[in-house]
Parts: C-alpha cells; sequence; structure tokens
C-alpha cells in the first residue's frame, strides 16, 4: 500500500506537472525552432509574441463571456483561441513586413536580427502592456477540477489523493494533437517539405522552384498557432501575466537549444527534457522516502537536491552544460 | 575641429535638454537624471567594448552590474560580529572545499588523457562536491541566517569606505567574465548570446537566494556614502551661509523676518539634497573621464588597431599571429569589468542593494539599446547613447502624457479610451524604446554618432 501512495505522489506532485508544463514549453520551443531554422534568427520577442496571443484570446474570451456564450464545463477561452490566432498571425505578418522582411533582404548577419527582434520586443511589450495592463489576469471558467484530491482519497482509500485539474489534461490533450498534425504537415504535405528543404540549404530550395515568400509566409502562420495555443494553455493553467511571458522566454530558449535548435522534434522534447530536470531537481522527496522506506530509516531533512528558488537556475545549467559539450543539442539540430 | 562637430552639437543638446529640466521640472530631476546618464554611460562603454571594439555580443550586462552592486555591499557594510561567530567557520570550510575540488578537478584535467571516463569522474566529484558542501554550509546559514533577521541575518562585509567597492566590483565581474569567457566565448554569436543571457539569470538567482551573503530579497539598506548627508549639511554654518548667498536677491524681496527664515529654511533643505547629488556628479564625473580617456588611448593603440582587425576578419588576423581567443577573452573581461564599476556606482548612489529589482530589461536590453543609438565602436557615441536613451526612458511618461491629451484635447476627460491612455502613461517607454532602436537600426544602421576610424 505505502509503496502505490509513494507512487501516487511522483504522479501527483512531478509526473503531471511537470508534463502539462513540458507541454505548454514545447509550443514555444518549437515556435523559436521554426523561426530559428527557416527565418535564421533567434527570436528574442517570442516570450512577448506569446503574450500578445495570449491577450487577444483573453480579449475575445471577455467578449464571448459578455454575450453568454460560454462551452459549458469547458473554458470559454478555447472558443476565443482560434480567433485569438488569427489576430496574433496578423501582427506577425505585419511585424515581418515592416521590420523582418527589409533585413532578410539584405541578407543581414543573424546577429543583426536578433538586434532587430530585440526592438520588436519592446514594442510589443509596450503593445501588451497598454491594452491589457501589466497585472495578473485568469480568465478561466468551466470545471476546474477532472479530480479532486479528496474524491480520489475516498475512492480509492489510499492516503495521498491524486488532483487532476482540466487544464492540465486540456494542455497534454491539445498539444499531442496540435504537435501530431505539425509533424504530419511538416513531414508528409509538399509544403512541409519544401520547409524542410529551405531550412536544410536555402539556395538549392530556391533552385528547385520553391517560392520563399511562400515559405515565409507559412512559418508565420505555424508560428502564431504555436505561439498563441502555449501562450493561451499557460494562461489558463497558471495565469496571465506580461512579465512572466517574457520569463518563459528563457526556459523555452533551453528547451530548444537543448533539443537541438532548428529541429522541430528535438524542442517538442527538449520542452519535457527542461520541465522534468527542473521539477526533479527541485522536489522535496522526504515524503516520498517516508512511504518506500522503513520506518528506522526515514530521513530527517527534506531530501531535496536544490531548493525551489533555483528552479530557472536549473534548466540555465543543463543549457549551459548542453552548450559546451554538444553545441548541435542532444537530439542534434543545426551544428553551429 | 571641423570634424567633431557633429560631436559637440550631440552634446550640446543633450545638455540643453538637462538644463531644460532643470529649469522647468527641477534642479533635484535633473541631477538624478544628469548621474543615472552617467552611471549608464560607463556601462555602455563596457559593452561598447565587447560589441563596437571586439563585436562580442554579452547580454549578461544585467549579472555584472549586480555583482558590481554586491561587492558595494560586500566593502561598505560592517561585519555582523555574531554571525560570524555562529556559522562563519562553517562557511568558510565550504569555501575551503570549493578550493579544494577546484584545484582536484584542474590535477585530473592535467594529469589525465581525454576520454569518457575522465568527464564522468569529473562530473561525479563536482555533484558530490555540491551535495557535500550543501550538507556541511547547511547549519552555518541557517545559524547565519538566525542572527537577528529582521535587521541583519546576514555575514556583512568589511566596513571599508564605499568607494573602494568600485575597484572590488571590477575584480568580481572581471572574475566571473573569465569564468564565463572561458566557457562560452567559442560559441556563435547568437548562442552566445543565449549564454550570457541565461547565466546572469543564474547569477541573479544565486544573489537573491543565498541570503547569508547578501540578505537576498530582504535588501540591505542605509549603507555607507562618499558623500555628505542631508541631514548633517542642514545644520552645518558653511552650507547654510553658501544657500544665503546664492539666494541672496530672492531672499532680501522678503520683508519680515521670521518669513524670510522660513524661505532660508525651505532653501537649505532643497539646497542639501542639490549638493549631495552634485558631489556623487563630480565622483561619477571623475570616473567616466577617466575610463573615456583609456578607453580612447586603447582604440588608437596597436592593441585596439589589432582588435578591429579580429572583428572585422578572424581567420585573417588568426593568419597574421594573433591569438584570437585570448584576445576576445581579454576584452570581455575588460568590458565587464567596466559594467562592474558601474553596478558599484548604482548602489553607492542608491544607497541600498535592491536583488529583487534586477531585471533583464532594465539592465541588459535597455543598455542594448543605448550601445546601439548612440553608435557602436565610438566611444563619444556610446556615451552619448547612454545620455540620450536614459534622458527619454525617464522623460518618455511626460512627455508621451503631454502628447496624448494634446491628441485627444477635445474628447472629454470621462471618455474610457483616453482615461485608459493615460493610466498606461508608464508603459509608452517600451514603445519609444523600441521604435527608436528599430528606426536606428533601419536608417542609421552605425547609430547617432557612428564609428570613425582615422588613419594617423
Amino acid at each position: 500500500m505505502d509503496f502505490v501512495n509513494a507512487i501516487i505522489l511522483l504522479l501527483n506532485y512531478i509526473f503531471i506537472p511537470a508534463l502539462t508544463y513540458g507541454s505548454q514549453l514545447a509550443l514555444g520551443a518549437i515556435f523559436v525552432t521554426l523561426i530559428y531554422g527557416i527565418l535564421r534568427f533567434a527570436n528574442f520577442a517570442t516570450g512577448d509574441m506569446m503574450s500578445f496571443g495570449t491577450m487577444a484570446t483573453i480579449l475575445f474570451t471577455w467578449y464571448f463571456q459578455s454575450l453568454g456564450v460560454s462551452l459549458g464545463v469547458l473554458p470559454t477561452a478555447l472558443l476565443a483561441i482560434p480567433f485569438g490566432i488569427i489576430f496574433m498571425i496578423f501582427y506577425m505578418l505585419l511585424i515581418d513586413k515592416f521590420v523582418f522582411k527589409y533585413y532578410r533582404n539584405q541578407k543581414s548577419p543573424p546577429v543583426q536580427f536578433a538586434m532587430v527582434s530585440i526592438g520588436v520586443m519592446f514594442v510589443t511589450q509596450a503593445v501588451v502592456r497598454i491594452i491589457i495592463g501589466p497585472g495578473d489576469r485568469r480568465f478561466f471558467d468551466g470545471e476546474k477540477f477532472i479530480i479532486k484530491a479528496r474524491e480520489f482519497k475516498e475512492m480509492t482509500g489510499l492516503n495521498e489523493g491524486l488532483a487532476l485539474k482540466s487544464t492540465q489534461v486540456i494542455t497534454i490533450f491539445v498539444t499531442i494533437v496540435l504537435v501530431s498534425l505539425l509533424f504530419w504537415f511538416l513531414n508528409r504535405t509538399k509544403t512541409g517539405k519544401s520547409m524542410k528543404a529551405y531550412s536544410d540549404n536555402e539556395d538549392l530550395a530556391l533552385l528547385s522552384g520553391i517560392d520563399p515568400k511562400k515559405i515565409v509566409l507559412v512559418t508565420w502562420v505555424i508560428a502564431g498557432i504555436l505561439a498563441t495555443i502555449g501562450g493561451a494553455l499557460y494562461g489558463l493553467d497558471k495565469s496571465f501575466k506580461p512579465f512572466t511571458y517574457f520569463n518563459n522566454m528563457l526556459p523555452i530558449f533551453a528547451a530548444a537549444i537543448v533539443g537541438g535548435i532548428g529541429n522541430p522534434f528535438g524542442a517538442f522534447l527538449g520542452g519535457y527534457v527542461i520541465a522534468f530536470s527542473e521539477i526533479l531537481l527541485t522536489y522535496a522527496y522526504k515524503k516520498f522516502f517516508m512511504y518506500v522506506l522503513p520506518e528506522s530509516m526515514e530521513p530527517n531533512s527534506l531530501v531535496q537536491l536544490l531548493s525551489t528558488d533555483y528552479k530557472f537556475a536549473v534548466s540555465f545549467s543543463i543549457l549551459v552544460i548542453v552548450l559546451i559539450y554538444r553545441p548541435s543539442g542532444i537530439f542534434k539540430g543545426k551544428v553551429l | 575641429m571641423r570634424k567633431n562637430l557633429n560631436v559637440i552639437a550631440a552634446y550640446s543638446i543633450m545638455m540643453v535638454l538637462i538644463l531644460m529640466v532643470g529649469i522647468f521640472q527641477s534642479w533635484n530631476i535633473a541631477l538624478s537624471i544628469f548621474n543615472l546618464c552617467l552611471i549608464s554611460a560607463v556601462m555602455t562603454m563596457g559593452a561598447n567594448i565587447q560589441w563596437g571594439y571586439a563585436g562580442l555580443i554579452n547580454f549578461g550586462i544585467m549579472g555584472y552590474t549586480a555583482l558590481g552592486g554586491l561587492a558595494a555591499v560586500l566593502i561598505s557594510v560592517d561585519p555582523v560580529q555574531e554571525a560570524w561567530r555562529a556559522g562563519g567557520f562553517d562557511i568558510l570550510m565550504s569555501l575551503w572545499l570549493i578550493v579544494v575540488m577546484v584545484l582536484v578537478i584542474r590535477f585530473i584535467l592535467k594529469r589525465f588523457e581525454k576520454s569518457k571516463i575522465r568527464t564522468y569522474s569529473i562530473a561525479a566529484i563536482i555533484i558530490s562536491g555540491i551535495l557535500l558542501i550543501r550538507f556541511s554550509a547547511e547549519p552555518g546559514i541557517e545559524a547565519i541566517e538566525a542572527v537577528d533577521p529582521a535587521k541583519t541575518g546576514f555575514l556583512g562585509g568589511f566596513g571599508l569606505p564605499i568607494i573602494f567597492s568600485w575597484i572590488v566590483g571590477a575584480l568580481f565581474a572581471g572574475g566571473l567574465a573569465f569564468i564565463v569567457g572561458k566557457v562560452a566565448l567559442g560559441l556563435r554569436a547568437d548562442y552566445l548570446a543565449i549564454a550570457t543571457l541565461l547565466i546572469s539569470e543564474i547569477v541573479i538567482a544565486i544573489i537573491k537566494h543565498e541570503d547569508w551573503l547578501t540578505r537576498g530579497v530582504k535588501n540591505v539598506i542605509g549603507l555607507k556614502r562618499p558623500a555628505p548627508y542631508e541631514v548633517d549639511l542642514q545644520t552645518t554654518d558653511w552650507f547654510i551661509k553658501l544657500v544665503e548667498k546664492f539666494n541672496a536677491g530672492k531672499l532680501s524681496v522678503i520683508e519680515n523676518l521670521a518669513d524670510r527664515q522660513a524661505a532660508l529654511n525651505q532653501l537649505v533643505i532643497e539646497g542639501s539634497s542639490v549638493f549631495v547629488k552634485l558631489c556623487y556628479s563630480g565622483l561619477f564625473l571623475v570616473v567616466v573621464i577617466i575610463l573615456l580617456i583609456l578607453t580612447q588611448k586603447a582604440l588608437y593603440s596597436p592593441w585596439g588597431r589589432m582588435m578591429r582587425a579580429i572583428r572585422d576578419n578572424e581567420e585573417a588576423a588568426n593568419a597574421m599571429g594573433k591569438n584570437v581567443v585570448k584576445q576576445h577573452l581579454l576584452i570581455f573581461i575588460l568590458g565587464s569589468a567596466i559594467v562592474g564599476i558601474a553596478g558599484a556606482m548604482l548602489v553607492t548612489q542608491d544607497g541600498l542593494f535592491t536583488p529583487g529589482s534586477y531585471r533583464p530589461m532594465r539592465y541588459t536590453f535597455l543598455i542594448w539599446v543605448m550601445v546601439i543609438v548612440g553608435g557602436s565602436g565610438n566611444n563619444f557615441g556610446a556615451i552619448l547613447g547612454g545620455f540620450v536613451v536614459w534622458f527619454l526612458w525617464i522623460e518618455a511618461a511626460p512627455i508621451s502624457l503631454f502628447l496624448i491629451n494634446f491628441f485627444t484635447a477635445g474628447i472629454p476627460e470621462t471618455n474610457a479610451l483616453k482615461a485608459h491612455l493615460i493610466e498606461s502613461v508608464p508603459y509608452f517607454r517600451f514603445l519609444l524604446m523600441g521604435l527608436g532602436l528599430l528606426f536606428i537600426m533601419r536608417y542609421r544602421p552605425k547609430g547617432i554618432l557612428p564609428e570613425k576610424i582615422e588613419i594617423k
């Protein structure tokens, strides 16, 4: 019985939260990696673009709520996401037309692109804060829990409860669907394949008649979808605050690079690598050992490798180690 | 003279703007803007050495600034004897363990050939070392943090004059830059940017959470000052006489003796804070001028020419027998050390150390905007960038408030949109910075004062 309790404990406090957080990071990381692979720059405006998409989703959610439209037990935000995506794509294309296109035509070095994306970051941050303000926004409605910890305890008679939030299930489900669609698109359709070709070798792709304008357009559309959904899921699960989204850029970058930048599948896995290592290394295992070990060997301390304050530092350290020893990432992306 | 005309013109405009703030808003505000402009100028000089001279991208400016600030705390605060007695021994033991660990790793690296076993054993040493240090330091840290946590709860510093911290801050930042440079400088430009950004976040996380050393988010307040205190000045005879002399015209108009005394008191209070700020301005100006002379000398020295050669064509410079890796490391350390000085200056001026306030927006990206806008590779440009951008950063809110009121003059105050816009005035500074950066990058990519290389 103790053993089952220990497993439930780990599921509840490590596995499910890490899987959710990992999914949110993974979507952002694929966004970063696509921009890097096809448009060839590190986009420092990633976090703020995600917050822009989330903001659009929130505004539509409020609009639907004021109309009295809802999805019953599901959050209204799911209905608003498609509209948020349209807004996001529109904004991204606008930015591309007025900012990035010029440097693409000039064939500027990646560093210059990165600097320009910092300008975009400042502007986007200002736009989001001016429109919706810097405060904390919760826009979740509908049923909060699928299983409550207390109900689970009563059902199974165990000491440990397993709480399953509906946002967690939605996040994981949406991520699986979206990522499978994306990989089907990249690997099976003609446009997807030409995107891969363009990413591998630009000149050769142009020679074989691939239209670069179309590639750029499709990339921004996919990026818009990923940014909005990733941001909205994070906001539903936790809450929306422009500053946290800016900070999330850092673990997202870490996930993209750990997975091998330019490699979407690597980025997808990288999100989980970062999320799991953050949570595994900062969790206090005291209770777990109390269940597993005999009473005489019970630990006195918290059995915590690092305090939770260092959550971010963990993912950054992993990234630094990967950068030094395997700069192309765990799953081999573009070689530096 | 003629070829420096644009430099002189740009600086004169800047000075006039600051004087205008003094005349129309207040001298206090003008001087605090001027002081922070000077500190920003030191930071931009550091970033400019790395980016403009050598083409190295360093997004970790925030980390070096914070280390400079930490130096100010560790140098100036009086040691907390009780805390040293409570846990000093454990901390020293842990430090000793770290030194031993580093020496062992160095020994292994030198002694054995590169192999899988070597890598794994080093990893094992590091991990077990960290665990060992964590467990050995734990009681000491707890004991230190328990010593009067509302006031101290940390080891304190050395109790020296705070001015020394400007040098120590440079040493701290340079030391960190040595480690970071050894690790990350081989990376390609945009990876280097990301790596330095993340390393600076790690530095901030450590400063925020190692309370025994830095007091963490509880902040350290009331640091020593290199300048006199306002309260003391207000009771000093020579200062009151000075204020009286300065405002003789204004005071003589007032007939009533009691009223005149009250007006004088008011002027003394205002004057004291202006005087203190002027003291800081003087100190900062000295630093800026010394650094400017040194960096200008370096730029036109054979070493500066070599750095430009490395920046413009690494392979060619390498082929000419220049040690690119070594020079990159050197310039990375030098630039970061200058940023460290600025960090210490900042904490000196504020008189307090707040680890929670170090955010990449303000201390990394804003500094980069300054360098790019001012003109990378040109020291005068970088300093000007520091002035212009900091000035706009502070004055953006009043300017945008004025513009909003101007364009919505016909709309009543109760209009929801107008009220919303006025409420979000503070965020227009981000918009202004972003647009400024984008326009400069597009239409004047070399900055306001572009790099000019004179061959003598």
